[in-house]
């Protein structure tokens, strides 16, 4: 969609004696930087409210606009600019130039002062600004001045810690957490110099966005448990990158010192994250330092007299391609009496040239469309949804987020899923008069920070809550709203068909957002059965023309593929007998057991992986891939939108999983025509999107009517952001932060588990016992965090959507 | 001499049980209100602002400019607002008031109200006089009974609840927009301005926020006219205050007299300094005023007047000195109620307070050097201006204004070793023979 530009009305004013045009309400400080001039300061941040507290960026106004002069000098954070203001800074004005001066001297009598020992030294807005606007000696300790103490620093969370004695009570960190993120837990206690920032008794700051306020901290009176005395900031080097672990895209900035990454902090990246990372993005970066993180192939020895499976041992590269290879030939072209053919489940981390690589070389090495990147419950509903509505289409940016009226949420809760689209929600919410209408069981906390109207919407119920929808005069969607569904609604038949239709009827836009980095980059790149790269059909004859001709093949496989469950199916009832799997953790598949007995069926299955898995153990070669830190990369967004990045190491023994893919290829007798990941992203821009028809709208599939048996729930469930995620391994600060595993139950049935503290669930596949809690469910849900407990609900309970039991358990 | 006093808040202090209802109404109490019902909203504004009453809190802005800044196009709901939260060392006005009087205050809240067209006030009262609480809640619970509180008032169709609050004991709070906060119930802290809380007060609606001297003076302005109020006081300072007499004289106490009377005069109603003594220094608005000494006896007290000789009338808190008190004790007592008292929202009254202390401890001490005072004034010329709100200004001014006029007496300290006056001297008990 075009939006025309907002007309601002602009303002000319004087500072320092240089003219200067702005638009309208540009504060004093932000115009000065336009002229070069930067006036110190502290407690401003341009993506808060201005406060006025610090008082160090004062400036001399001359004349305010009307003639008159301000007669004191004034904070230039707070003040809007005005048509013939004149402004003189501590460049051109002794007074302004005192002041701020003034304001240093006392912001420090109480500061520690031990910027040899704070792990803000070096990259410090006080010490730098101390040095730029201060005075060398202190006056305060000439005059025998005693500094206010505090001890030393207190856990405001298991994550975070506060030094009081370092803090300028600049409010940058309470701002943040009342106006962005919405968690106001920390506020000022006390007054005087005594003023600090504190907790209530028992309810640490738990945010999701916690971290941020480390990073805004203009001195280091914020750290974290993970990096508080690790490293000096001038021993780190600095990587700009993309963050992995959702499909926000955020930009990040890795630090790394003597081979390892130290820390993440937020990027600035005003289109996508502004200056914002969530806590996963920020310290959950350990995962790949754990000590069954893969190192060498493996290859597993086959005894050749009586043809039994040995143990996995270390292989060189070579060797491992070749057996790789020569099982992969095997077992495509199967066994006498036994299934034919090798399907490829790729995961969630892959970067889109990763997933490319296995795109093209399911297609080329193993001739088949047999391929999956959704490594979580689908559907073939959804393919074709993908297919028709998303792939190639950038239909909603973060921006405007911001500007529509109406943001509607089906399956998909933003503060867990996305928490990038979560801030940036709130801010619409805030700032711009958006209203959010979530289609979810229960009034989530995010729900209730965005100030939204919940639809209760049992587990299940999606498809007829989106068709109620279209003519619900109090949503009013119209064009210049906005539909969000999650991936989760692909279990909820028809329930996408819907979504297609309610934007189709109202003009409202819709996008499609995935939890993970990889999955809108193996949307583009083909990591589906119905889809080759570029949004080519596989159902357009000519589309897959167009792809073989860009491979230099003579063609591509012409049936549609397999989805993941059909893979798994296939590989179990020995229809199929090889299995390429890449970055899937068993427990994310829609059916565990199903996976498990696949993996044991199969003849023969290639693992790429950065640590040892389930799949790894099972599997007849093993390669190691790199992870994020060291390839260069590309995530797609949600909304469609390309992040590459750069490698922060160079280290020539850890290979990205289409370096290996081409080494299988190679070993096969086939070139994938790449081995880099430049090479790789150079052959897709080569490749291109499909410029033919898209595939078509496919009709809402047959919807089987739901019955829900006597004293039974439909069974609701998501990831919380903060979970037993393999990509959180390794930080437990990080992980004490996560919020409890609970099971939200009806009012109703709260009431009558008479005082009970714990329910147990029971699935189809098997029992979860966990402390319980009443919320504003429907009477027929109840709901499970997915990944708090066990090895999830998939695995130990049921499959979300499917019925389950509730039974009070007596203390 | 006494004939100098115009008691007319004070007038009916002295009566028995003065603080009820009946006996506030047998001295013709709520007659104004008859009348102001009666009139036409814009006429009780124009009357306020014809008679020149300046706000009675410190600023002295004129009180009938500021209800007219309310917008009454604005659909939100408007608010009166009354600063109780005297906390001024040295202010002593509001609270006898409200002790003695409090339907007085009742009644210039409802008129005020009327005039502004709020439905709802508020009286927000220093957290620390649960008496005077207690005084004003019987009040309105008096009032409400006789119908000038409630819905439709006398018949008039208005409707008025007026709802009495205790603060929880901060000086900062008697700052407007701090008081605000702390009546929706959040951290008492300035805001921000503008918006002006005129436009976005209280729960972000339009709110006049006035002082309970200036409120209480309405119902004797509606009832006997703005020309009899503008008949006294001076040109610009209109009008009769209260004037909180305390320290060194003879008869401490509130008086009440029109603008524009001198020291000399309220001494002498006083009378005069304690026996055998005379005046060294004192404060003409509380101790965020700077100090005035002996050659300002014959200063007119009005706002002109005393902001020409470089103080501020303020709350015409006249806290009296005589010559046996050390002006370096002073201050630093003064000062360390700053400190104690910074909200702690901005650098310069955070920080300098807690130095200031510091420096002038050692000073009383006889400690430091005389590069000292120079740092100090430097600190206090830091602060000044540069604070978030008035009240860090107002801790700089007994320091600027005594080493201005006592420079000699901090420098004595340190020639001294110590302070060189005996405290004892400057106590009451010592005037009346309990060190013999």
């Amino acid at each position: 969609m075009t939006t025309t530009p907002e007309k601002t009305d602009l303002v000319t004013v004087t500072i320092d004696g240089i003219q200067v045009t702005v638009p309208k309400d540009t504060l004093v400080i932000r115009a000065a930087e336009q002229v070069g001039v930067q006036i110190p300061r502290f407690c401003d941040h341009p993506l808060l409210a201005p406060v006025g507290a610090c008082r160090q960026c004062l400036v001399e106004i001359p004349d305010a606009g009307n003639g008159r002069g301000m007669p004191k000098p004034q904070a230039s954070c707070t003040i809007p600019v005005a048509e013939g203001m004149v402004v003189n800074t501590q460049i051109t004005s002794a007074v302004a130039d005192k002041a701020q001066q003034g304001q240093m001297e006392f912001l420090l009598i109480n500061h520690p002062l031990d910027c040899p020992v704070c792990d803000k030294g070096g990259e410090c807005p006080l010490q730098n600004q101390a040095m730029s606007n201060g005075r060398g000696e202190s006056r305060f300790s000439a005059t025998g001045g005693v500094k206010r103490t505090f001890p030393k620093p207190i856990n405001i969370s298991a994550q975070i810690l506060l030094d009081r004695e370092r803090c300028i009570v600049c409010q940058r960190c309470t701002r943040f957490a009342s106006e962005i993120a919405g968690d106001p837990f920390i506020a000022l206690v006390e007054r005087g110099a005594q003023q600090q920032i504190g907790i209530a008794p028992d309810a640490p700051f738990l945010s999701y966005f916690s971290g941020n306020t480390i990073q805004i901290c203009p001195v280091g009176a914020l750290t974290s448990a993970d990096y508080r005395f690790r490293s000096r900031p001038f021993d780190l080097v600095s990587t700009p990158s993309v963050a992995e672990h959702d499909a926000c895209g955020s930009a990040i900035r890795v630090d790394h010192r003597r081979g390892k990454v130290m820390r993440r902090l937020a990027g600035n990246d005003p289109e996508v994250n502004e200056e914002w990372i969530t806590d996963k993005d920020r310290f959950a970066f350990l995962y790949a330092r754990q000590a069954d993180r893969l190192t060498h192939p493996l290859v597993r020895d086959i005894d050749k007299a009586d043809g039994s499976r040995g143990e996995l041992r270390p292989a060189s590269w070579p060797e491992a391609f070749a057996v790789a290879a020569r099982g992969l030939a095997a077992a495509r072209h199967g066994t006498e009496g036994g299934g034919s053919g090798v399907g490829v489940l790729t995961g969630g981390r892959l970067i889109a040239e990763d997933a490319y690589a296995y795109s093209k070389f399911a297609r080329v090495v193993l001739g088949t469309n047999d391929i999956d990147f959704r490594a979580r419950p689908h559907s073939e509903e959804e393919a074709a949804f993908l297919a028709a509505e998303v792939v190639l289409r950038m239909p909603v940016t973060y921006t405007d987020l911001e500007q529509a009226s109406t943001v509607v949420l089906a399956g998909f809760e933003p503060e867990d899923e996305a928490g990038s689209v979560f801030l940036r929600l709130r801010k619409a919410t805030a700032h711009h008069g958006t209203r959010v209408v979530a289609l979810a069981p229960y009034t989530s906390r995010g729900l209730k920070k965005l100030d939204g109207r919940l639809v209760p919407t049992s587990a299940g119920a999606e498809r007829d809550a989106l068709l109620a929808l279209a003519d619900d005069a109090e949503t009013g969607l119209d064009a210049t709203s906005v539909i969000l569904v999650g991936e989760r609604l692909a279990t909820v038949p028809g329930a996408l068909t819907a979504a297609a239709d309610l934007a189709r009827t109202t003009g409202a836009r819709l996008a499609w957002i995935p939890r993970r980095a990889g999955d809108r980059g193996a949307l583009e790149t083909g990591c589906l059965p119905n889809l080759l790269p570029g949004g080519r059909p596989v159902s357009d004859a000519a589309a897959r023309v167009d792809a073989a001709t860009a491979w230099g093949v003579a063609s591509v496989p012409d049936r549609a593929g397999r989805d993941a469950d059909g893979i798994i199916a296939a590989v179990a009832a020995g229809e199929l007998s090889g299995l390429v799997v890449g970055g899937v953790e068993i427990d994310d598949l829609p059916d565990p057991a199903a996976a498990r007995e696949a993996l044991a069926a199969a003849q023969f299955v290639v693992s790429l992986e950065l640590r040892e898995t389930e799949v790894t153990r099972a599997a007849d070669v093993v390669f190691p891939v790199a992870p994020v830190t060291d390839k260069a990369g590309m995530f797609v967004t949600w909304e469609g939108r390309p992040r590459t990045f750069d490698a922060v190491f160079a280290n020539p023994g850890s290979l990205p999983d289409l370096r290996i893919l081409a080494g299988i290829a190679e070993e096969s007798g086939t070139s994938l025509g790449f081995r880099t990941v430049d090479e790789a992203r150079r052959q897709m821009n080569e490749v291109g999107p499909w410029d033919g028809d898209r595939a078509p709208a496919t009709p809402e599939p047959k919807i089987k009517q739901r019955r829900l048996a006597r004293n039974k729930f439909w069974l609701a469930s998501w990831k919380q952001m903060l979970d037993n995620g393999v990509m959180l391994h390794g930080d437990s600060a990080l992980l004490a932060t996560a919020r409890p595993a609970v099971a939200r139950v009806p009012q109703a049935t709260y009431d009558v588990l008479a005082g009970a503290t714990h329910v147990t669930l029971t699935g189809d596949r098997g029992a979860i016992t966990l402390p319980v809690e009443p919320a504003d469910l429907p009477d027929d849900t109840v709901w499970v965090p997915a990944n708090n407990s066990g090895d999830g609900v998939l695995a130990d309970l049921a499959s979300p959507g499917s019925a389950v039991t509730v039974k009070a358990v007596k203390a | 001499m006494t004939d100098m006093l115009t008691p007319v808040l004070t007038a009916n202090w002295g009566t028995d049980r003065s603080w009820t209802l009946e006996a506030y109404e047998a001295q013709g109490g709520y007659a104004a209100l008859a009348k102001a019902l009666k009139m036409k909203q814009d006429d009780v504004i124009t009357a306020v602002k014809d008679s020149g009453l300046r706000g009675r809190g410190g600023a002295g802005f004129p009180t009938g400019l500021k209800w007219s800044f309310i917008p009454q196009d604005n659909p939100k709901p408007k608010y009166l607002v009354v600063n109780a939260d005297e906390s001024e060392p040295g202010t002593c006005k509001d609270i006898p008031l409200m002790m003695a009087s409090p339907h007085t205050l009742v009644e210039g809240v409802i008129i005020s109200s009327y005039a502004i067209r709020a439905n709802h006030a508020f009286i927000y009262v220093r957290g620390e006089v649960l008496h005077v609480v207690r005084r004003l809640q019987a009040a309105v619970r008096e009032a409400y009974a006789a119908g000038h509180l409630g819905k439709n008032i006398h018949g008039s169709g208005y409707d008025l609840d007026l709802v009495i609050h205790a603060g929880a004991g901060a000086y900062i709070c008697g700052e407007e927009t701090a008081l605000l906060d702390s009546l929706e119930g959040r951290r008492g802290q300035p805001r921000l301005r503008p918006p002006f809380p005129a436009v976005a007060g209280l729960y972000a609606s339009p709110t006049v926020i006035n002082n309970v001297e200036s409120i209480a003076s309405v119902p004797s302005i509606i009832d006997k006219g703005a020309d009899w109020f503008a008949s006294m006081g001076t040109e610009k300072s209109k009008g009769y205050v209260i004037y909180s007499l305390s320290g060194h004289v003879k008869k401490p106490g509130q008086y009440e007299a029109p603008l524009g009377i001198t020291l000399r005069e309220l001494i002498s109603l006083g009378g005069g300094m304690r026996q055998g003594h005379e005046l060294k220094f004192w404060t003409p608005g509380g101790s965020s005023t700077p100090l005035l000494t002996a050659e300002h006896l014959d200063m007119p007290l009005d706002y002109e007047a005393v902001g020409a000789a470089g103080s501020m009338l303020g709350t015409r808190a006249l806290q009296i000195f005589d010559e046996t008190t050390c002006v370096v004790r002073a201050v630093l007592r003064w000062t360390e109620f700053y400190k104690h008292e910074s909200c702690g929202k901005c650098t310069p009254c955070r920080e300098g307070t807690w130095w200031l202390a510091q420096v002038l401890t050692r000073l009383e001490k006889g400690q430091g050097t005389e590069e000292d005072l120079d740092v100090l004034l430097d600190q206090c010329e830091n602060i000044l201006g540069r604070a978030f709100c008035a009240l860090g200004d107002g801790a700089t001014s007994p320091i600027s204004s005594s080493i201005q006029h006592f420079r000699d007496e901090y420098l004595a300290h340190l020639t001294h070793g110590g302070c060189p006056f005996d405290p004892m001297t400057s106590t009451v008990f010592a005037q009346e023979g309990a060190l013999a």
